[in-house]
């Protein structure tokens, strides 16, 4: 069984269909890396897994681990072991950043029968993982977000799931918009995470990330479907031929 | 500049406010400013002053004797106990033993509109207790003080009157409390003098038992250079009238309003301020907050005026209200009556739901949906309930926040503290 099967997946938001068929089949180990023009789908592809309202899925079926991805709610899915690194991480004062992931954790141990943490245990882990990343003492008792600089919210991004140990990362453009030093550390909190039982799909425009979190596969989503998969190679391809010749085969195809 | 007084002064400002009351009737809806609440409900009961309270067998639930340098508890209207010693520099007296007090009848009734206010011709007429406190010049009082309240049984009416006197360059920390059991009415007055140079520190919780009314004005005097800061909470009653006023008449003077409001059920709670800018170089930001569930019903109408003489003011003013539910109902009239070109005036309300995005995101970390929601509605809470600087205070207020929201928290709540 596959930790992640899609299948013929068709969503799309505000009655405008975005997603017209995607099949992806992720196993345990793997990292996956999804690339893609504006407007392909990715991000959309991202947050249908992850159960973000106001998606529509209009087709196709999800399971993870064989069980029904797609009537889950968020949090079900997340306790199941699903993580998606956001895009735009909100800001949200007044929540305690690590209480809230004090909280989170304990709610995914809870549901998988394991004692919950107490405050002295989860402190110890935190700290860890913010040394993993680069975050200082002083981010624990900010806001969630709370006047965070770009890159200081995909880090965070990035301490949350090596708190939350999750079986699949989804990171959606985590990489935009970082530094090439930001960029590494982002790079160096997955690859730690990497194991045979975790797995990885990487959203990305660019290959730049791709040279420190090396994919098993990479695929390019195109109009709603993905149109072609490859090994690493893919990737440095699309960086120095671009889009264009996709394209063109697609329609080759088509006709 | 004082007018001469003696004791003399007192029952003849009472008379008179017993006749102004008898003319202005209770207020109606017909008044601009009593439009969004009808008294009708407790015009038709036969109220009747509370017996003398025995003293009660156990400590006060909201009693704040082990941290506040002294507390005095009245029980419908009436004091007593007090616990605690008064701190140096301070002056405690009962308003029942102040009556020929040089100091608080030169105070006394000055500030608190009784002429054209109803309630608080009502309450000056018929005050029998409350607290004279008077701040030394130059004193800085330990910790803070306490003044609780207590409401008890049926169709029981009080008139809590307050009178704190702050002296120069002094400065105190003041708490009172209302809460109770009973379908009683509690119709306080406070009156607050910061003299020049004063820092003042006034906080109200308002948890009176949620069958009871209460109207209450907390009238605050600023002299030059003060520096006021009047929090009000209202958490209890059914109907409810918090009106908070403020003159700023001292160049220079600088306040800040700062109000939360948490209702559920029926409760209908009508918040009422005024900040007066009277001579140049005031600051005034005032911060107001509500929460509402069920049908509960919340209003938020505040008034700033800037005089033709208040140059230099800075005035900023927002309301912020979070609706829990489909019924219920938030009124926002916020209001700049501006008499001059050379000031810093501006202002805002907001009206909305709890947002998705915050929503979904702590959600897709694996929290449940109702300790998502709570921690967002406490988070909306915090922004006014972590400014109070008193550690007991704050705890107190949060706890009993938290008893009033719809959805359990999670033990410690999730405060950025």
């Amino acid at each position: 069984m596959s930790l992640l099967e899609i299948k013929n997946l068709q969503a799309g938001i505000e009655g405008k269909q975005i997603l017209k068929g995607v099949d992806l089949t992720v196993d345990a180990g793997e990292v996956h890396a999804i690339m893609g023009l504006n407007g392909s789908g990715k991000s959309t592809l991202a947050n249908v897994l992850a159960g973000r309202p106001r998606y529509e899925v209009t087709g196709g079926k999800v399971t993870f681990e064989g069980k029904d991805l797609l009537t889950m709610t968020p949090e079900a899915r997340a306790r199941e072991g699903l993580f998606l690194a956001m895009q735009y991480p909100v800001e949200i004062p007044g929540v305690n950043n690590i209480y809230f992931l004090k909280a989170a954790l304990n709610a995914i141990r809870k549901h998988h029968g394991e004692e919950e943490l107490d405050a002295m245990e989860f402190l110890q882990l935190a700290r860890e993982k913010m040394k993993l990343v680069g975050l200082d003492d002083a981010f624990m008792n900010r806001g969630v977000n709370e006047g965070f600089s770009g890159g200081e919210k995909k880090r965070n991004e990035i301490f949350q799931m090596a708190v939350l140990d999750p079986k699949l990362a989804i990171l959606d453009e985590t990489d935009s918009g970082l530094d090439i030093d930001a960029l590494k550390i982002v790079a160096h909190g997955v690859n730690t995470l990497k194991s045979e039982k975790h797995a990885v799909i990487v959203i990305t425009h660019y290959q730049r990330l791709l040279a420190y979190l090396v994919p098993d596969v990479v695929h390019v989503l195109h109009d709603g479907r993905i149109v072609k998969s490859g090994g690493k190679d893919l990737a440095l391809q699309l960086e120095q031929k671009g889009y264009g010749w996709i394209e063109q085969e697609v329609a080759a195809a088509a006709r | 500049m004082r007018t001469e007084v003696d004791s003399g002064t007192l029952q003849r400002i009472r008379e008179q406010a017993a006749l102004h009351f008898d003319q202005l009737g209770m207020p109606t809806p017909k008044l601009e400013a009593w439009k969004y609440t009808n008294l009708a409900p407790i015009a038709k009961v036969a109220w009747r002053a509370g017996e003398a309270p025995p003293r009660p067998a156990a400590p006060h639930l909201l009693s704040l004797s082990a941290h506040a340098a002294v507390e005095l508890i009245f029980v419908n209207g009436r004091f007593t106990e007090r616990h605690g010693k008064t701190p140096e520099g301070v002056r405690i007296v009962r308003f029942a033993d102040a009556q020929d007090d040089p100091v608080f009848l030169r105070h006394f009734a000055r500030y608190a509109d009784y002429r054209e206010h109803a309630l608080t011709a009502l309450n000056t007429a018929n005050a029998e207790d409350g607290a004279f406190i008077e701040v030394s010049p130059g004193a800085a009082v330990e910790g803070f003080i306490h003044l609780l309240f207590a409401g008890s049984g049926d169709e029981i009416v009080s008139h809590p009157r307050n009178l704190i006197v702050v002296g120069r360059a002094a400065q105190v920390s003041i708490v009172e409390t209302y809460a109770g059991s009973g379908r009683y009415f509690t119709n306080a007055v406070t009156e607050i003098v910061a003299g020049d140079g004063s820092v003042v520190d006034h906080a109200k919780l308002e948890c009176e038992s949620l069958d009871a009314f209460h109207i209450g004005t907390v009238q605050v005097h600023q002299e030059r250079s003060s520096n006021v800061t009047a929090r009000s909470f209202c958490v209890g009653g059914a109907l409810v009238r918090n009106e908070t006023n403020v003159a700023l008449k001292g160049e220079g003077a600088s306040l800040s309003l700062e109000g939360l409001f948490v209702l559920r059920g029926t409760q209908h709670a009508d918040n009422h301020t005024v900040i007066d800018h009277v001579l140049p170089r005031c600051e005034s930001h005032e911060l107001y907050k509500g929460i509402l569930d069920e049908s509960s019903r919340g209003i938020f109408d505040g008034t700033i005026i800037v005089r033709p003489d208040a140059h230099k003011t800075v005035s900023r003013q927002v309301n912020k209200n979070l609706l829990l539910s489909e019924t219920a109902i938030v009124d926002s009239k916020p209001t700049l009556e501006i008499h001059n070109d050379d000031v810093k005036c501006n202002h805002g309300s907001t009206i909305g739901q709890l947002e998705e995005e915050p929503l979904f995101y702590l959600r897709s970390r694996g929290l449940g949906e109702e300790e998502a929601r709570a921690l967002l509605i406490h988070a909306f809470a915090s922004e006014i309930v972590d400014r109070i600087r008193i550690e007991p205070v704050r705890e107190q207020i949060r706890r009993v926040m938290l008893q009033q929201m719809p959805e359990r928290l999670p033990e410690r709540g999730g405060g950025t503290r």
